[in-house]
């Protein structure tokens, strides 16, 4: 962490369509270990939300426990949020979502709060397809209590004093496939070319969009003989689909239309641009999505990018009929019809 | 492009904008950081030693250093550095034991200085201590040059002066008062070993035009009328005065008439704000006691009535500007006649060599300006050197400063016959600011303050007493802001590339965006595709060799740095680090030194 907050200084600085710079995008002054790969998704976020103008008060931020989850104090600060339980946020997330589904959902998590004690909660929210976005700050360990291996360190990986992982890491990007997921993308947080449009993309995408980003923890798990440094992901990392998003307002010029791309329209109208890099590779191939990441498994390669999108799926919103004025919007008669309408409900179980 | 030579001392001094623009590369964070501490003598020798005259200076100081802040870049105002030099010299302690002393024992070499200005008494200054004997003959009765003749006592005190000039005088120099030299050829023939001339530039320019030689008893030139006010020769003026020019020497002139008896004082320019010659505070200073300043209107002719000025005859001027506000095109619309009881001409001033015969080997040019080699300050006669205002004509007093000390550097090599373009190089010294975790040698947080506003004595007490200081110097509370506005430039960021991880997380804190890790390529484009692009062309881009893991470089922009550290208190590894930056600037007592040392 600094000594001190970052000084606003944006006289220089351009404004969105609503008039606000990139600053209005932050939050308070993290407090995680200097060069923590968490505060530089921090940075994709706040720069992301930026871009697509997002109003601070459409949003939601929602976390559970953990180095990541403290994240959302680091953002959007005119935004909602809470701070829940370890492993709990996306009960959260659905209750709130039930409720008011006009804003934007934003879950931040790690690897110990989603794959291990939040692994059921991470698998119902994906089977609801709750309508969110949720990052998984992958770094695989525990950072908050002094490095010990999560569920996601690969076998065979260093601890700090050198012993290795014999466990199987669990995938979240495989899991939320077999879960039927309808936007799955994995990133790095020291490339935000790649990580920028994604959450851009993830926050439109009408349904549960996870992605998970490595990100290494600095203090723990970056040294010599970890799968999940900053070295160890530059030499492996191969993004196998390049993303940009071109939202609806904007114009669909001849730099983001080129010819091979495939093109994904997405609910509101945005648009998914993606270009294949070396691979013939299909993100709306799910099973092919499922095999590649198996396959990248043995090769070493870190293989990244938006791995499978479905735009049309019925998120938890439609599938349960539910309200679609906000409870908080509706008037007071509608909300408590009185005491006639509840006898009449509790008629129909006499 | 290729990696930074930061190993070439220019390269950190440039970052130091303020450092970098003065004249004498006065180091100015290094003493605001002094201020700051409250060492207010120590920030004052940290001063002497590059200007000389912090006291004058911090006061009649035409300031290259303000517009070069960085501050003015990132905010509206620069750093009031000025102002500061003035807090340094008006709370420190007594000096006298602290400034260079008369050395025990000459070393029998004679220098002659002529005049008693700022060039002369810095060659002065910089030789004395060192042995030689120097002479400084002055034709007026008092030294100082323009420093006292031409500066009303309203902005710099006498004693400011005195005191300055003393500490310089003490050290063993031998001043002939009222010693008008008249040849230069027997200045030759005279036993010394070498000359230097400091003689300024003391002609002003008149105005001949139509009824100037009918209304002469009440047309005055600029400079020689404002000797007479400070000797005390003229003690007053009419009652409506109109002052031709609008240089800074238009603006002493229309203030002292004011204090000499003036109620209606019109400062008359020929073109439109934006191409007056005077300094915007000056400008502002003259506003300040309801001086007029008229545009557009350029002298025709005086009118006198009954052989008496009465008035000037003025043509109504227009001008065509173009985008880059240059002139295209003048009309003349008319004409007027503004009433008035005496006319001051302040329409600039020239060097005048008149005592110098030009059958002794000494060249000028077809303007009559003497040559003079811009490094060595030697004119074509070996040994006879010139500084200040008669060397490249009217500058300011930082100049005369900074001359004096190159030209003091081109005496001792002529007396010790080494070659005098063989100087010894300016240097870096840097080393690591940092005391702790996240604690730095500087106050490395941003002040969000305004530049403070120069209290001033109210007006109608002012106008009563020509010698009375307007600026009263900055209130306790002032320093404290303004000492906190400085960005400390020269604690510089440093960048090891071997030890950088491309975590982002310097480039992610930035509050300027000035860091950027990218593709390595042309200047021109890699200026187009950093975080923020890169658009004030006079700023360097720091690039460093290829990152480890990526091959990419990183790219700081210099443009907007606030130096805040930030960027070296996210790095994990140290890459970045804040290291203060001495800028070493040779003087005469260096190479002395230096050759001591071989």
């Amino acid at each position: 962490m600094t000594s001190m907050s970052k000084p606003l200084i944006d006289k220089h600085l351009p404004r969105n369509k609503l008039n606000l710079t990139v600053r209005d995008y932050e939050g308070s002054m993290s407090t995680l270990c200097a060069g923590c790969g968490h505060d530089s998704v921090t940075a994709a976020l706040v720069q992301a939300f930026w871009q697509l103008d997002l109003p601070p008060h459409s949003a939601a931020k929602i976390s559970g426990i953990g180095c990541s989850s403290k994240t959302t104090a680091y953002f959007m600060g005119q935004s909602h949020g809470i701070n829940c339980v370890h492993g709990r946020m996306p009960s959260v997330a659905t209750g709130a979502n039930a409720v008011n589904g006009d804003l934007h959902y934003i879950g931040i998590s790690g690897d110990g709060d989603s794959l291990s004690i939040g692994f059921g909660q991470f698998a119902h929210a994906i089977r609801r397809n709750l309508n969110m976005l949720y990052v998984l700050e992958n770094n695989g360990v525990y950072g908050l209590t002094k490095g010990q291996f999560s569920a996601s360190a690969d076998i065979g990986t260093k601890s700090k004093k050198g012993i290795a992982n014999e466990q199987s890491p669990i995938d979240p990007c495989v899991q939320a496939l077999t879960l039927g997921a309808g936007f799955v993308a994995r990133a790095f947080s020291g490339d935000k070319s790649q990580l920028v449009p994604l959450i851009q993309a993830g926050l439109m995408h009408k349904g549960f969009a996870l992605i998970d980003v490595i990100s290494p923890c600095v203090t723990f798990n970056d040294h010599a003989g970890s799968t999940k440094s900053y070295a160890h992901t530059f030499k492996y990392y191969h993004p196998l689909v390049h993303t940009d998003f071109v939202a609806h307002h904007e114009e669909i010029t001849a730099d983001t239309s080129e010819g091979g791309a495939i093109t994904v329209t997405m609910h509101d109208g945005g648009i998914l641009k993606l270009r294949k890099t070396d691979d013939d590779y299909d993100p709306r191939d799910r099973a092919q999505a499922i095999e590649t990441l198996l396959l990248g498994d043995r090769s070493g390669e870190i293989r990244t990018g938006l791995l499978y999108v479905n735009e049309d799926m019925a998120d938890m919103h439609a599938a349960n009929h539910l309200p679609k004025t906000p409870l908080n919007a509706l008037p007071y008669e509608a909300l408590t019809p009185g005491r006639a309408a509840l006898a009449k409900l509790q008629g129909r179980w006499k | 492009m290729k990696p930074t030579n930061t190993g070439d001392p220019d390269y950190f001094h440039k970052v130091v904008d303020c450092q970098w623009a003065c004249p004498a590369h006065t180091p100015v964070p290094e003493y605001i950081r002094l201020i700051a501490q409250g060492e207010f003598t120590e920030a004052y020798m940290v001063n002497r030693r590059s200007n000389v005259f912090p006291g004058i200076l911090g006061r009649v100081c035409d300031r290259p250093c303000e517009p070069a802040c960085r501050r003015g870049r990132v905010e509206e105002e620069p750093v009031a550095i000025c102002r500061l030099k003035r807090v340094a010299a008006d709370h420190r302690d007594e000096v006298s034991h602290l400034v260079p002393q008369k050395p025990a024992h000459t070393n029998g070499r004679k220098i002659a200085l002529i005049g008693a200005g700022p060039a002369s008494l810095t060659v002065a200054n910089d030789l004395a201590p060192l042995g030689y004997e120097c002479t400084i003959f002055e034709a007026m009765h008092r030294p100082g040059g323009l420093m006292i003749s031409n500066i009303p006592s309203f902005r710099l005190p006498e004693e400011v002066l005195d005191e300055e000039i003393g500490y310089i005088l003490n050290m063993g120099v031998d001043l002939k008062l009222n010693h008008r030299i008249e040849s230069m050829k027997a200045m030759l023939e005279a036993d010394y070993d070498a000359i230097f001339i400091g003689s300024g530039a003391p002609k002003g320019k008149d105005l001949k035009i139509e009824g100037r030689e009918e209304a002469d008893a009440n047309i005055h030139i600029g400079i020689d009328w404002l000797e007479s006010v400070a000797f005390e020769h003229i003690e007053k003026i009419g009652k409506k005065v109109l002052i031709i020019g609008v240089g800074n020497t238009a603006m002493d002139c229309c203030r002292s008439s004011l204090r000499l008896g003036a109620d209606d004082v019109k400062v008359m320019a020929r073109k439109p704000r934006e191409f007056f010659k005077a300094s915007p505070w000056e400008l502002e200073d003259a506003e300040d006691e309801n001086v007029e300043i008229l545009v557009n209107h350029s002298p025709k002719r005086f009118v006198t009535e009954n052989g008496k000025l009465v008035g000037m005859e003025f043509e109504l001027m227009e001008y065509d500007l173009d985008a880059r506000g240059n002139i295209t095109a003048t009309r003349n619309t008319g004409t007027t006649i503004i009433p008035c009881d005496d006319v001051i001409l302040a329409i600039g001033q020239e060097n005048a060599f008149p005592w110098i015969e030009r059958d002794i080997g000494l060249e000028f040019d077809k303007w009559g300006v003497p040559i003079v080699d811009t490094t060595t300050y030697q004119s074509t006669i070996p040994g006879v050197f010139f500084g200040g205002d008669s060397a490249f004509g009217p500058k300011n007093i930082i100049w005369a400063v900074e001359h004096g000390h190159q030209a003091a550097i081109s005496i001792h090599k002529h007396c010790e016959k080494t070659d005098l373009a063989a100087r010894m190089p300016r240097g870096v010294n840097l080393q690591s600011a940092k005391m702790g975790v996240n604690e730095w040698m500087y106050s490395n947080d941003y002040e969000r303050g305004q530049r403070g506003v120069m209290p001033l004595v109210e007006l109608k007490a002012r106008l009563g007493n020509r010698k009375i200081e307007v600026e009263m110097g900055y209130t306790a509370e002032q320093i404290h802001t303004e000492v906190q506005r400085c960005l400390n430039c020269d604690v510089q960021t440093v960048f090891d590339p071997p030890l950088c991880k491309e975590c982002d997380a310097c480039i992610d804190i930035c509050p300027v965006d000035c860091l950027s890790i990218v593709e390595n390529g042309d200047e021109g484009e890699l200026r187009t595709r950093l975080k923020a692009p890169a658009d004030n062309l006079d700023q360097a881009l720091y690039v460093s060799a290829p990152l480890k893991d990526t091959g990419r470089v990183m790219v700081k922009d210099e443009d907007l740095c606030l130096h805040c550290g930030l960027c070296a208190e996210r790095c994990p590894t140290a890459a970045w680090d804040m290291q203060d930056g001495d800028i070493l600037i040779p003087h005469v007592d260096d190479e002395a030194r230096r050759v001591a040392a071989e």
